[in-house]
């Protein structure tokens, strides 16, 4: 039970980041619409361009007061709504332990 | 590659450098200064280089080409910028092209057959990313590749093509298809017979004159081997920028060499004619010295790091912001020292400089100088490196063996 609620509570947390994920994307200008992208859109398709990658970086790391180390700072990392939110997880997460 | 290979490659490449070394010395040299007055192909330069195969000293060994390092064809770029800039800048371009193909064709057989074709005939291949309309970004392109029943048809209008009239084959950047976004883009190889240069500009320039470079319309044709099978946003970080950065910098040391060998004549020659007394401008010779050595360290610890991540066989990506951030410091600096280093030749030569006929005229090399900041401009390239240093923590290189700085 305990461990369920713990999935459960995670998967909204995860929500929650993917939201603001969009939201900040949005905002840093991506032609298409952030609205319309899937979970697993490739954001650098979908006309994301270095420019904008770079203030889309700064922006999640204001937004999460997290710092992307330079290994994370790899298109894999950053090709996704579903994949910016994994990473953001990964650095909350650390930032706990 | 085994000991025995390793070996003969190393033999093979004493034997280049030394017929490169020659074709400058004795072909190169001698009608560089003609190639500048009438801003003229260096014909005579590359057929000799053809004649030795260095057209080819980029393709493996087992396509039947030199086999050469990024670094040992950064020497041979030197070694002929040491008499004529402008044949030096061909050979450095027509390496990258030959670059892009060796990294990101490899393993397929078309292209395999292209590199041997290559190896026989020593083609020499041009590269088409300037377009009018997209402000020297070479991660843009509005041409955009058609495809059709045969293959595929393309026109592109660029701003300029280096000796685009003396290729045999080009290598030009486009959008994927008519929809692509204009960052999503290919790098296509259309053949010599296949590619007209309609309305070619004039090439009336300060310096580097006979890179002969005007812009043109081009239009080609191919077929759809053709299209290399990486997208060029892959192509780019990997081999055609830091190749571009390390082997344009292995002609501009050959440049430097030239200016230091100049001044040092002039210096010791006055220094000849009285012993007693150190003549004015030998100060001039070791500050320009320390600066020559500045720029040769900086190339070498950068090509280092590229030839091994090459050997290790990790794919280099947009993101590997530290190798980036090198190889453009790398591009800045040494056309920031390179322009340093033919001033301060200027003021040891004095009035022997700056005359156009004598042993230490310095005009033309101070022309060809003052092209280095200009190709792909360094404010470009300082303000790419300012948005990465927004994010970049600090950090090495990644996949360099450890302790690497």
């Amino acid at each position: 039970m305990e461990q369920q609620a713990a999935v459960a509570e995670c998967g909204h947390e995860q929500m929650d980041i993917e939201t603001q994920v969009r939201t900040l994307i949005g905002q840093t200008g991506l032609d298409a619409g952030a609205a319309a992208l899937g979970r697993e859109d490739d954001l650098f398709d979908a006309g994301l361009t270095s420019h904008a990658s770079v203030r889309l970086m700064l922006s999640l790391e204001d937004a999460f007061d997290v710092e992307f180390p330079d290994e994370m700072l790899q298109r894999e990392y950053f090709s996704s709504v579903a994949a910016i939110a994994g990473a953001i997880g990964t650095l909350l997460g650390a930032g706990e332990v | 590659m085994d000991e025995a290979a390793r070996s003969a490659t190393a033999v093979d490449f004493r034997e280049l450098s030394a017929s490169v070394r020659r074709i400058a010395d004795e072909v190169a040299g001698p009608a560089a200064a003609d190639v500048d007055a009438r801003a003229r192909f260096p014909a005579e330069a590359m057929e000799a280089l053809k004649q030795v195969g260095a057209l080819s000293a980029g393709v493996p060994a087992a396509l039947g080409g030199g086999g050469c390092s990024t670094r040992q064809l950064a020497v041979l770029c030197g070694l002929l910028g040491e008499r004529c800039a402008a044949a030096s800048m061909i050979l450095a371009m027509h390496y990258i092209q030959v670059a892009c193909i060796v990294h990101h064709g490899a393993g397929v057989r078309a292209w395999s057959d292209y590199l041997r074709r290559l190896v026989t005939e020593q083609r020499l291949i041009a590269s088409v990313t300037s377009e009018v309309g997209i402000d020297g970004d070479l991660r843009r392109s509005i041409a955009a590749l058609e495809a059709d029943a045969d293959g595929f048809t393309l026109t592109k209008h660029a701003t300029t093509i280096s000796y685009g009239a003396h290729a045999d084959d080009l290598l030009i950047t486009v959008r994927r298809d008519g929809d692509a976004a204009e960052h999503d883009q290919v790098l296509v190889l259309v053949l010599g017979g296949d590619f007209e240069l309609l309305d070619p500009g004039e090439w009336d320039t300060l310096g580097m004159r006979g890179t002969c470079s005007p812009g043109a319309r081009v239009q080609g044709r191919g077929e759809l081997w053709q299209v290399l099978p990486v997208p060029f946003a892959d192509i780019a970080p990997h081999t055609m920028v830091p190749c571009s950065h390390l082997l344009w910098a292995g002609a501009w040391v050959g440049m430097a060499t030239d200016a230091a060998r100049r001044a040092r004549s002039l210096v010791q020659g006055k220094a000849r004619k009285n012993p007693a007394v150190t003549p004015r401008g030998a100060e001039r010779l070791a500050d320009l010295d320390a600066r020559l050595q500045l720029m040769r360290a900086d190339h070498e610890a950068v090509l280092r790091d590229y030839d091994e991540l090459l050997a290790s066989g990790r794919r280099i990506g947009a993101t590997d912001l530290a190798l980036a951030l090198r190889v453009n410091n790398l591009k800045v600096n040494a056309a920031g020292l390179l322009r340093e280093i033919v001033l301060e030749a200027f003021e040891i030569c004095g009035i022997a400089g700056y005359r156009n006929n004598s042993d230490f005229t310095l005009g033309r090399l101070l022309r060809d100088a003052m092209s280095a900041s200009l190709m792909i401009s360094n404010d470009r390239i300082r303000s790419g490196n300012a948005a990465m240093h927004l994010v970049h923590k600090g950090g090495a290189i990644r996949g360099l063996s450890e302790g690497r700085a």
